[in-house]
């Protein structure tokens, strides 16, 4: 059970203001298409122009990373560096 | 010549890491024998120059390229009907149009045309004779103005992203980034004070002293080598590759030295045009910028517009703050506004927040990243009103920083809860330092502020070879810009436990190492050297089996110690890593391991710092007194790169706030397009910036290292400032605190 935090930005664009959510995936990708079930259009944002933060470890292209029973997940916007 | 110049410095259990040997590349370096990008030259060169857009924005009606192909010494000229259509992704089709301007312009110095001729003088008349009709069109040059409803539009189909609805018609407003937390109205109303005020940064550059370039070789078979001054070159071959319509394995890059990065030579210009000419030409191309077509063309960092209101507690506690922040883009999207939204609030705990991040193309050249691109500007009015706030509270600037730092186990407000970092120790390294406490007489103020950085961790590959003498050779891909060849020598040699002159580090090109990452985010000591050690290790192990089998004993018999191979029960002479190496016939062949990693364990940056300064009442210039900076770098490995990383951020960010701008006329041209008008700071102007390299182990790198490149250049901005304001009695927003705007801040101090 991954337990997943909306930015203000999906949750204004995408998830009707919901904040936090406890979800059954074991990867990224799981997560993402359990998402995109519940809140239609979210996947694809998710998929693209996001980092993905695992217990807080930010972490681009995450996909198929895996998520240990009680994960913290955050999306954030995709970063560069100098 | 001594290695270890200073053995004293070595951290607690290393022998290497934490020493200040020579750079392995500063001999080539000082001597000129190195070769960086415009160096190069083969026979039967041709040289290639760009015609660039006089305007900031029109149509392109039509090229006339038939003169300029039948002048003297012209071997190619290459337009936009050169190169594919723009196609995939949107940020790819970007970086296409930048490279080779399509339907029209959208800053001046927009590529339109580029020659290649025997000459340069002949490339040059060449571009020049090409017939361009332009059609004119209103332009766009800041964030007010392209926000505004009547605005001039760059891109007629850019819909603003992160809108809630979504915006029916297209804008310049390419995203919005959003972060909120708690309830602001009730932040606000629980507030004893409250701060507030608009600031603004202009567009400014890393001013590196190498301009870009590129050489291209094009053999018939289209197979192409390229040279090029770059901060990662595997990503020069990507993004060349997707201007050219080619795989990218069709393109060789060879790593020139880079003189001066800091996030500018993370993309790509000359690159694909010298490729294409040279295809065309059939002949070797050599392209270098001047520093006016650096200026005009290349990305500088965003200029910003944030207002900004915060609330405080009497006892400092920061209940609300509201930031909304306009980042220019440049021509295309893709200004730094959501790391500026991210990185404004993440060093301290405030409950009730609201974060708003534009990201606005405007008619100037595509941003490139800076440094920490976006936490700058976001800082300079974070840290700006914690300043004014602790004035109105009557607290010094660093307890009101403590009072509200992060730690271990806090909640960014971007989301995540930090691990282990070390800020609260910056704070207290600078609170208890002796600059801290010096009096300061008229006409001095004191400013403090703090940053925040991610850092990287990204993809590194390394391999890494034993000689047969046992010297070690360290093959990586990361372009050293900071002394990486250095750091990855001190790991290797702490690994094998051999002297770090026995050690080689090795910068490879495309085809001699695996994929590599941009020397970029902070992340080469991190990520590069975690895979530097990963190979090491590979060896070690290898070492250690190869002895066993020698002694004819178990594999758990055997250690690695200080270099050598011992028997745990000392039953067996050593074997040094020179005997194992002379020996591999015997033992299985060459001594040789690559290790591939996508880095885990990034550590976060944090800098506070504290200048003095003294400002002319008559003049308004600034001169500075002193300049302290405390930085987490996690474990230094060679402390004389770390400590010039943490002064280089520094010297670039007193520039950004007392000297440099991009100056443009009504039709959107720069004015100010070289070094004698745009003002970069020099040793002259520096006093010398005294560091404290505080070490709080990132427990996710082997021997706990941080990114220390970045987080450097966040603080100085709102520092300066908040010293300026304690000096001269007045706040100033506007950056940069140049003499002119300083005076008028003297002179109108009661205004």
């Amino acid at each position: 059970m991954a337990h997943v935090h909306f930015s203000a930005g999906l949750r204004s664009s995408f998830t009707g203001g919901v904040a936090d959510l406890v979800v059954e995936a074991t990867t990224v990708r799981a997560l993402i298409r359990a998402l995109d079930e519940r809140f239609p259009g979210i996947g694809e944002k998710l998929s693209s122009g996001t980092s993905v933060a695992i217990d807080g470890e930010i972490i681009p292209d995450a996909d198929l990373e895996a998520l240990a029973p009680h994960a913290e997940v955050h999306f954030l916007e995709t970063l560069g560096g100098g | 010549m001594t290695i270890a110049e200073d053995p004293a410095t070595t951290a607690p259990g290393y022998k290497w890491v934490g020493t200040r040997m020579i750079r392995p590349d500063g001999f080539e370096k000082v001597t000129g024998r190195a070769r960086f990008g415009a160096d190069l030259k083969l026979n039967g060169m041709l040289y290639g120059h760009v015609l660039r857009s006089p305007h900031a924005h029109a149509n392109i009606v039509s090229i006339d390229t038939s003169e300029a192909e039948k002048m003297a010494g012209v071997r190619a000229v290459i337009t936009r009907a050169d190169f594919p259509a723009p196609s995939g992704p949107a940020g790819d089709q970007d970086l296409q149009r930048n490279a080779m301007a399509r339907e029209k312009v959208l800053y001046e110095g927009h590529v339109v045309a580029a020659v290649a001729a025997q000459t340069r003088g002949q490339a040059k008349a060449a571009a020049e004779a090409i017939k361009v009709v332009y059609e004119v069109l209103p332009h766009v040059m800041t964030v007010d103005e392209a926000m505004a409803p009547s605005a001039a539009l760059l891109h007629p189909n850019l819909m603003t992203k992160g809108i809630d609805p979504a915006p029916t018609g297209p804008s310049n407003v390419a995203s919005r980034a959003l972060y909120q937390g708690g309830d602001l109205d009730l932040g606000f109303a629980e507030s004893d004070v409250v701060v507030e005020g608009t600031f603004t940064t202009k567009p400014v550059h890393h001013g590196y002293i190498e301009p870009h370039a590129a050489v291209a070789d094009t053999t018939p078979n289209g197979r192409t080598t390229l040279w090029c001054s770059s901060q990662g070159h595997f990503t020069m071959r990507a993004m060349s590759a997707k201007v050219l319509g080619w795989e990218p394995s069709r393109l060789k890059v060879i790593p020139a030295e880079i003189g001066g990065g800091f996030g500018g030579k993370t993309t790509i210009y000359l690159e694909p045009l010298a490729v294409r000419l040279s295809q065309k030409a059939g002949r070797p191309v050599k392209m270098v910028m001047s520093r006016d077509e650096v200026f005009r063309a290349t990305g500088p960092a965003s200029g910003t517009k944030i207002v900004a209101k915060m609330g405080f507690k009497n006892d400092g506690t920061m209940v609300a703050a509201e930031l909304w922040m306009a980042y220019e883009a440049g021509a295309f999207a893709g200004s730094p506004a959501g790391a500026g939204s991210m990185t404004a609030l993440a060093p301290y705990t405030v409950a009730n927040f609201l974060i708003e991040g534009f990201d606005v193309v405007v008619n100037k050249p595509k941003v490139a990243a800076y440094r920490a691109p976006g936490a700058p500007m976001s800082s300079f009015a974070v840290e700006s009103l914690i300043d004014e706030a602790a004035t109105k509270i009557g607290m010094d600037p660093i307890e009101i920083r403590l009072k509200n730092a992060v730690t271990e186990g806090c909640q960014a407000t971007y989301g995540p809860k930090f691990p282990r970092i070390g800020f609260v120790e910056t704070l207290e390294a600078i609170k208890n330092h002796p600059n801290y406490q010096i009096p300061l007489g008229p006409n001095q103020g004191r400013g403090v502020a703090s940053g925040f950085w991610f850092n990287a961790g990204l993809n590194s590959s390394a391999t890494v070879h034993v000689n047969e003498d046992g010297n070690v050779i360290v093959v990586t891909g990361s372009p050293d810009i900071g002394g990486s060849r250095a750091s990855m020598a001190l790991m290797a040699a702490e690994e094998f436990g051999i002297d770090a002159a026995r050690i080689q580090p090795v910068v490879g090109d495309t085809e001699s190492v695996g994929y590599n990452d941009q020397t970029g985010g902070s992340r080469t000591t991190l990520a590069t050297g975690a895979a530097v050690i990963e190979a090491c290790r590979k060896i070690l192990a290898d070492l250690r089996g190869r002895a066993a089998k020698q002694w004819d004993v178990p594999l758990d018999k055997v250690e690695w110690v200080d270099g050598q191979a011992q028997h745990v029960d000392g039953t067996q002479p050593p074997l040094s890593l020179e005997d194992l190496a002379k020996g591999w016939n015997r033992t299985g062949g060459p001594l040789t391991a690559s290790a591939a990693l996508n880095a885990r364990g990034v550590g976060s940056a944090f800098s506070t710092q504290v200048v003095d300064l003294e400002i002319d009442p008559d003049t308004g210039h600034v001169t500075v007194l002193r300049y302290l900076t405390a930085q987490d770098a996690g474990r230094a490995i060679h402390p004389s790169y770390v400590e010039g990383q943490l002064q280089g951020g520094v010297v670039q960010g007193l520039g950004w706030a007392l000297n440099e701008e991009y100056i443009f006329d009504r039709n959107g041209k720069m004015e100010n397009a070289s070094f004698l008008d745009y003002r970069i700071p020099v040793a002259s102007d520096m006093p010398m910036i005294d560091t404290i390299v505080v070490e709080v182990p990132n427990p996710g790198h082997p021997y706990g290292v941080r990114g220390v490149g970045e987080v450097g250049i966040v603080p100085p901005l709102a520092a300066v400032a908040n010293a300026v304001e304690h000096a001269v009695g007045r706040r100033l927003r506007d950056l940069p605190l140049s003499p002119v705007r300083i005076l008028d801040a003297i002179l109108n101090k009661d205004c």
